[in-house]
């Protein structure tokens, strides 16, 4: 007994800590996505699920999961290509190669509302690095952000060059993991580097691929400030997303109800986009044993 | 020596309850705003101390939040019981306000006290009226005219704008100066909700029927109006395209004497003053077939649930109507004070540039409000994404307005 009790309150502060600010809000939320509550008239009223049936019928869900789609189309195989490559080069043991290692992980320290300040800047059409390097190219850049099409990729730019440092950090701990004497026996018989990659490292990465893979689908659905700061959802909705449709719902439209059915809307679609991952993982992750 | 005992503490008593009563006829209220952000904050103190010197029984606690947050920090604060007694809000939020029972009716406050309503802007007054009842005083006004680049008039010989212009003299006159230059520009007006549902009302359109219970967002007088104003862009190309703009601002491509005219509010002014280093001035927006200025407010209101009731009416009324904060106000050129004080509008019009002040009152008998709906802010959103969609040529203005129309019937709540 005395025993239980001194474990318990040694667990004391980070269960109030969880149950204070993860367990309360994410059942309150759960409740206010039954009711309609419009936060300064009163307390909330139960309408059961009609905002789910609101939300799954509404115009608006196709364009933020377009969206996302879209984001993840072209930001997940950018993101692996970018990282391995970086992840490759940063595991040559080149002299000086921390400080190098220490520049790729700097953006990912640097706060989001400050870097999409400054992509808004690289983005822009007429003054913006981006396009006045493509200008070199004799190609004339399109004006990102404020053109439908483009809006998406110039948040994608800007979400690789943020994120790579990150991811690349994982896939160096990853290649750093796999046993050298593999490489010794390739290079025995005489297989070429590009061989080695593609029979020895991609094989023993991908546990690291598929942990990688699964943190960058759910941060895509929860893709927020970048898309805040550069085009706060336009041009004409182009860059509407989950994160920022909850935002606006719950902080400028006064709809805390709809905005909580949109919360575990989201939840759902991480969830099962998980579960798939998880499931499908047996037919290409290659564990080392 | 026991009587001399018992008589000092009879006056200890005495002094006590003496000053217990002095302390609790001081009273403090709290007060929220976000108008003064910024700059204005000095001037919003020195408003205090007067009032404070005036009412040595009110203490007012004055908290200042940007624009940016405010609205967020105010709904939590009234979601969580700690509502400020006092606090400004828009006009575009304070339909919601008064419609959800947030805020306090104050006709009752206003006959106890003898409120004088022939002091108050009467349009800025009325503005905060919901279901026939005053729900907020007026803080300070402001409204939109042109402001136009007297240089490049000149330089384009064109005759400047006038109260009687139309849309097509206006349009004669940016096509003119546009053609100075590659990168001067005729007129910048934002293809946007907040200026639709008014260009519209200069072509005898509105966005809802009369008694506001329908959409009529894709009417044709609407659709010839968002014709017009996209021609302006990818017509005539008088108006820079987003791509063109890119990202400069329309206040900095004025400032920077590439902009003939420029449709924006009466708070641009300061910023005009200090940036300009040419010789500008304003006039009343054109119409078409009627005219129709902006007009908008901010109004300060009382929470439902303060016991200080009384004194926080004190503090909003001499900031809304006292010739103190007025005057502080005109000398600052921090908008327009809502009163009729004729010294207070004398010294207004006297404070140039731009020399046609007068011409802020002149807008003022073509006033459209923004329209009073609990969903304004979703409302705003919808729209303007289907007016960018017919800026930037990814639709023509009747298949924008058509989705609009079909979008805002599904959405929102008349």
């Amino acid at each position: 007994m005395g025993k239980k009790l001194t474990i318990f309150l040694f667990l004391l502060p980070s269960l109030v800590g969880l149950v204070l600010f993860s367990i309360i809000p994410i059942g309150t939320s759960l409740y206010l996505s039954l009711t309609e509550w419009d936060v300064i008239g009163g307390p909330p009223k139960f309408h059961g699920l009609k905002n789910y049936v609101q939300i799954l019928q509404s115009e608006e869900m196709g364009r933020i999961l377009g969206n996302t789609l879209y984001f993840i189309v072209l930001y997940i195989p950018l993101i692996l290509t970018v990282s391995i490559l970086v992840a490759l080069l940063l595991n040559n043991p080149y002299k000086g190669i921390g400080i190098y290692r220490t520049i790729y992980y700097v953006p990912v320290l640097t706060s989001w509302v400050a870097a999409a300040l400054l992509w808004k800047w690289l983005l822009n059409a007429r003054y913006g690095a981006v396009n006045a390097i493509l200008g070199w190219f004799g190609i004339q850049g399109p004006s990102w952000l404020q053109d439908k099409a483009w809006a998406m990729p110039g948040v994608v730019l800007s979400s690789i060059w943020k994120d790579m440092g990150y991811f690349s950090l994982i896939f160096l701990a990853g290649l750093q993991g796999i046993d050298k004497t593999y490489y010794e026996a390739a290079e025995i018989d005489g297989a070429s580097s590009f061989a080695k990659f593609r029979y020895i490292t991609l094989p023993l990465v991908t546990p690291t691929l598929f942990f990688v893979m699964v943190i960058c689908i759910i941060n895509s659905f929860q893709l927020f400030p970048q898309v805040m700061v550069m085009t706060e959802g336009g041009p004409g909705g182009a860059t509407q997303v989950f994160v920022e449709r909850i935002y606006n719902y719950a902080f400028r439209y006064y709809k805390m109800g709809y905005a909580a059915s949109l919360s575990w809307i989201l939840f759902a679609f991480i969830f099962v986009a998980t579960i798939i991952q998880l499931r499908m993982q047996k037919r290409w992750v290659h564990y080392d044993s | 020596m026991k009587n001399l005992k018992r008589f000092m503490v009879l006056s200890l008593l005495l002094v006590l309850c003496l000053s217990f009563t002095a302390f609790a006829q001081v009273v403090t209220i709290d007060f929220l705003n976000f108008s003064s952000s910024g700059d204005n904050e000095v001037h919003l103190e020195k408003m205090r101390e007067i009032f404070e010197a005036q009412n040595p029984n009110i203490k007012v606690n004055i908290q200042t939040i940007g624009y940016g947050d405010y609205f967020v920090r105010l709904m939590t604060s009234v979601v969580a019981g700690t509502a400020p007694d006092a606090f400004e809000l828009n006009f575009e939020n304070f339909a919601a306000y008064a419609m959800k029972g947030t805020i306090m009716p104050l006709e009752e406050l206003m006959e106890k006290t003898g409120f004088d309503t022939s002091v108050s802007d009467p349009n800025a007054l009325a503005a905060f009226r919901s279901d026939g009842k005053q729900y907020g005083l007026p803080f300070s006004f402001s409204n939109v005219i042109v402001l136009y680049n007297k240089d490049l008039f000149d330089q384009a010989n064109v005759p400047y704008p006038n109260s009687d212009w139309t849309w097509a003299d206006q349009l004669d006159a940016a096509i003119k100066i546009r053609a100075l230059g590659e990168d001067i520009f005729g007129i910048f007006q934002p293809i946007q909700f907040h200026e639709f549902y008014k260009v519209v009302r200069q072509n005898g359109g509105r966005l809802f029927n009369a008694d506001m219970t329908k959409f009529t967002v894709n009417t044709p007088e609407n659709v010839e109006t968002l014709q017009y104003m996209v021609d302006r862009v990818q017509k005539y190309n008088v108006m820079p395209t987003e791509e063109q703009l890119s990202g400069m601002g329309d206040w900095d491509l004025f400032a920077a004497g590439r902009l003939g005219m420029l449709v924006t509010g009466s708070w641009a002014f300061p910023y005009m003053m200090e940036n300009c280093d040419f010789d500008w001035d304003i006039a009343v927006e054109p119409g078409n077939t009627a005219k129709a200025t902006h007009f908008f407010a901010n109004g300060l209101v009382i929470n439902k649930d303060t016991d200080k009731a009384e004194a926080a009416f004190e503090w909003i009324k001499f900031l809304s109507t006292s010739k103190e904060a007025a005057e502080i106000r005109v000398q600052a050129g921090w908008e327009l004070p809502a009163v009729t004080h004729q010294e207070i509008l004398d010294l207004y019009a006297a404070t140039t540039p731009p020399e046609s002040k007068s011409v802020i009152f002149e807008s003022l008998q073509y006033l459209v409000t923004p329209p009073v709906i609990e969903q304004f802010g979703e409302l705003s959103d919808i729209l303007g994404r289907h007016l960018g969609d017919a800026r930037d040529g990814f639709v023509t203005p009747q298949e924008a307005l058509d989705a609009a129309q079909a979008e805002l019937e599904s959405r929102i709540t008349l």
